[in-house]
């Protein structure tokens, strides 16, 4: 069996509300923060990126799977929509970090939100088919949003870590499949540095279509039903779009709770799901069966299901993710907008 | 005048957010329904018009009348595009109507049609204000929503009509909608939620708007020999047409509350109907904006000028009032695809007359009217119809 043998996140301190940014564009604060669902988002101080906070969770899931010798993980993959070089890869900063480096693989993944997924079934390839021992696959962003666009109320930072193998499993990854079209729902092209969006268009033919299409898929394939999950994660854009998307599937409010973030630490993009799914591996004990759904625009969706195993509770992680998301330093628009770099003459070269 | 003309077919598609359907497949569809509808086949037309309003800025595509005529298997008969703003439809209607009557042909297929959401809403917004003024309106900014604002401020100044009074209007289309299958908004709203809704120009909200839409709409018109002889015994009559026109720009009219247009448009069709408003059953008007329906009704004499607020409050323009309007869910509810809604307002008043409207049909209705307006009132169409031919 493949499955998870550690798993590490980081998300940076910083936190800016939504009535913050609602008040310098003019929008009514309470209306954005109840339609979107999102109170706050994190915000990656000037000297964070998708490198550091891929670095940071990397080594909290090598500290969390302290039995695995950093030169046995034969693949690294980085799974981002904001890697900060666009020639040069992030994976190898990485991969130096832990110490995996040089006999390996590495590489950087891009598909919009789920390229951190993407990497956990690359990983679960290159292990099953016996190339390498251990695999690790990071999802991690430091997300743009155009000032004053809808986007800017949710797009965040922080991400997490997964290492993949077949020994010492804290959970066991059951099934996984994905549903992918060609949908132009979101897209930044080179060079610009915000992205675009379909407005409406990137819920029901793009969202929703992907999200419940692998869903529906792997409960199909494996003949589960939604009852039988203690924990249910989906893509968290928003905080409204993974609610719909589990009322329309026949999950609870109960089962989706724990690893729904956004609401208090914004849209972590490819580090949306891998968090979502760290929180819970937190807290879930033997035999819990835990369904994830990602989703990355443009668009494709990657489900997995995981069974929980007694290893778990015996090795809890010495950094939970609870730890990042409880502790922040709310900041002002001013400061955020320093520290993502929004103010063009103190902006960090990267 | 020699001939009196009918509708013998309707077609229409459900009013939405389309993302696989296109411009070409709306009307296709929408004009198969008609002539199932109608039970004539392609050669049986002997003309067409298309209303719409600005496909070149929605999805880069212009002479569409040839282009309806090609994907409807009509190619050769002559194809003609209409366009007055959101008036395109109703002045459509009223060509293919002209047309008849003037004895040149014995069927025409009138069908409106707009592809509006393949394109961002700044850019939607754009293409619309093309209906107002681009040298004294728009350049300076000003949008659909702000010209309709002015008039409600104005109304409210002058008449003491409230941000409730509208409010109302979009409850009671909501409502009207909710009961209608092909509707894009299929629900109801409280006046609470209404008022609660997001600001777009003061005292206009989100909720007093109606939506931007994809939609196509088709009818069938014949001449009286004609119906005569396919014996269409649920044949609606066009008992009258009238058509008007105001100033460009909305500062250049006496009044901001009046809108003259619908004023001239309405006497007109009433008298070559032989009615007056009192005779009127049922009406589909123009509620691009809540505050444009509470002017309608006072423009075509339901009420008089200034009382359109008060009309609403007292529910006599409810489903089961005196003067139902809009029963279809107006413009707010059922969707406002522009080149459409003109057509869409025929067909209401088409299903009312043959007692198809189901859930929403307006007991005993004899005589319909319908009110299309083009921008801010420079354009207007008023049609009544009946079930009988007087």
């Amino acid at each position: 069996m493949i499955g998870i043998v550690g798993y590490g996140a980081y998300v940076p301190r910083y936190r800016i509300k939504v009535h913050e940014i609602a008040k310098v564009w003019g929008d009514d604060g309470e209306r954005f923060s109840q339609g979107l669902g999102v109170h706050e988002k994190s915000v990656p101080s000037l000297d964070e990126d998708t490198a550091t906070i891929s670095v940071e969770a990397a080594r909290n899931a090598m500290r969390h799977a302290s039995m695995v010798d950093p030169a046995d993980i034969g693949a690294l993959y980085v799974g981002s929509e904001s890697h900060p070089y666009a020639v040069k890869p992030t994976a190898t900063i990485v991969a130096a970090a832990i110490g995996a480096t040089p006999d390996m693989t590495a590489a950087d993944l891009e598909f919009a939100c789920k390229a951190g997924t993407a990497g956990i079934q690359i990983c679960m390839g290159l292990v099953g088919s016996g190339m390498i021992r251990y695999g690790m696959a990071i999802g991690a962003d430091t997300s743009q949003g155009k000032p004053g666009d809808a986007l800017e109320y949710t797009a965040s930072a922080g991400g997490a870590a997964y290492i993949v193998g077949r020994e010492n499993l804290v959970a066991e990854i059951l099934h996984t499949c994905s549903y992918t079209t060609d949908t132009p729902d979101f897209w930044r092209r080179e060079g610009q540095d915000f992205p675009q969006h379909g407005f409406r268009f990137t819920g029901e033919p793009a969202y929703f279509k992907h999200v419940t299409s692998a869903t529906k898929k792997i409960l199909e394939t494996s003949g589960m039903k939604p009852s039988d999950f203690k924990y249910v994660i989906f893509h968290q854009p928003n905080g409204k779009f993974p609610r719909e998307a589990a009322k329309t599937l026949g999950f609870t409010k109960e089962q989706l709770d724990l690893g729904l973030l956004t609401p208090i630490i914004g849209n972590t993009y490819s580090g949306a799901s891998p968090l979502g799914l760290s929180r819970v591996l937190d807290e879930a004990v033997e035999d819990d069966l835990i369904l994830v759904t990602s989703y990355g625009s443009g668009a494709g969706s990657d489900s997995f299901i995981i069974k929980v195993t007694k290893e778990n509770e015996k090795r809890r992680t010495p950094n939970p993710t609870k730890r990042y998301i409880d502790d922040k330093v709310y900041v002002d628009y001013a400061i955020y907008s320093k520290m993502k770099g929004k103010i063009k003459e103190v902006r960090l070269e990267k | 005048m020699s001939k009196a003309v009918g509708i013998i077919g309707v077609g229409i598609t459900k009013f939405g957010e389309f993302w696989e359907k296109n411009y070409r497949d709306l009307i296709t569809e929408a004009g198969l329904k008609a002539m199932k509808d109608a039970g004539i086949e392609g050669k049986d037309v002997d003309e067409l018009y298309v209303g719409s309003m600005t496909p070149g800025m929605f999805i880069n595509q212009e002479h569409v009348a040839a282009l309806v005529a090609d994907y409807a298997g009509l190619t050769g008969i002559p194809a003609t595009r209409v366009e007055a703003a959101c008036a395109s439809g109703g002045l459509a209607l009223r060509q293919a109507y002209l047309n008849i009557r003037s004895g040149l042909s014995d069927i025409v297929v009138v069908g409106g049609v707009e592809k509006m959401t393949d394109v961002s809403v700044s850019t939607a917004t754009v293409a619309l204000a093309g209906a107002a003024d681009e040298e004294w309106e728009v350049f300076h900014g000003a949008t659909f929503p702000a010209l309709y604002a002015l008039m409600a401020q104005r109304h409210m100044i002058e008449y003491g009509t409230k941000e409730e009074h509208m409010a109302m209007v979009a409850v009671k289309n909501h409502k009207n909608g909710a009961l209608n299958p092909n509707a894009q908004y299929q629900f109801e709203i409280t006046i609470d939620k209404v008022m609660k809704s997001a600001p777009i120009a003061p005292p206009i909200k989100l909720l007093d708007c109606s939506p931007i839409s994809d939609g196509a709409a088709v009818l069938v018109l014949a001449s009286q020999e004609k119906i005569k002889e396919l014996r269409k015994d649920n044949a609606v009559w066009i008992l009258g047409s009238g058509q008007a026109s105001d100033t460009l720009a909305l500062h250049d009219r006496k009044s901001l509350c009046k809108t003259e247009s619908a004023v001239k448009a309405s006497r007109t069709a009433y008298s070559m109907a032989g009615v007056t408003p009192e005779d009127i059953d049922f009406a589909e008007v123009h509620d691009c904006f809540t505050i444009a329906e509470i002017m309608a009704i006072e423009a075509l004499g339901f009420c008089n000028l200034g009382e359109g607020g008060k009309m609403t409050e007292s529910g006599e323009t409810e489903l089961d009032g005196r003067k139902p309007v809009n029963t279809s869910g107006g413009l707010k509810s059922k969707g406002h695809p522009v080149g459409a809604t003109g057509i869409a307002q025929a067909i209401e008043a088409t299903l009312q007359l043959r007692g198809q409207a189901d859930r929403r049909q307006v007991a005993d209705a004899k005589i319909g009217l319908t009110h299309n307006v083009g921008g801010s009132g420079a354009t207007c169409a008023v049609h009544v119809y009946g079930r009988e031919l007087k």
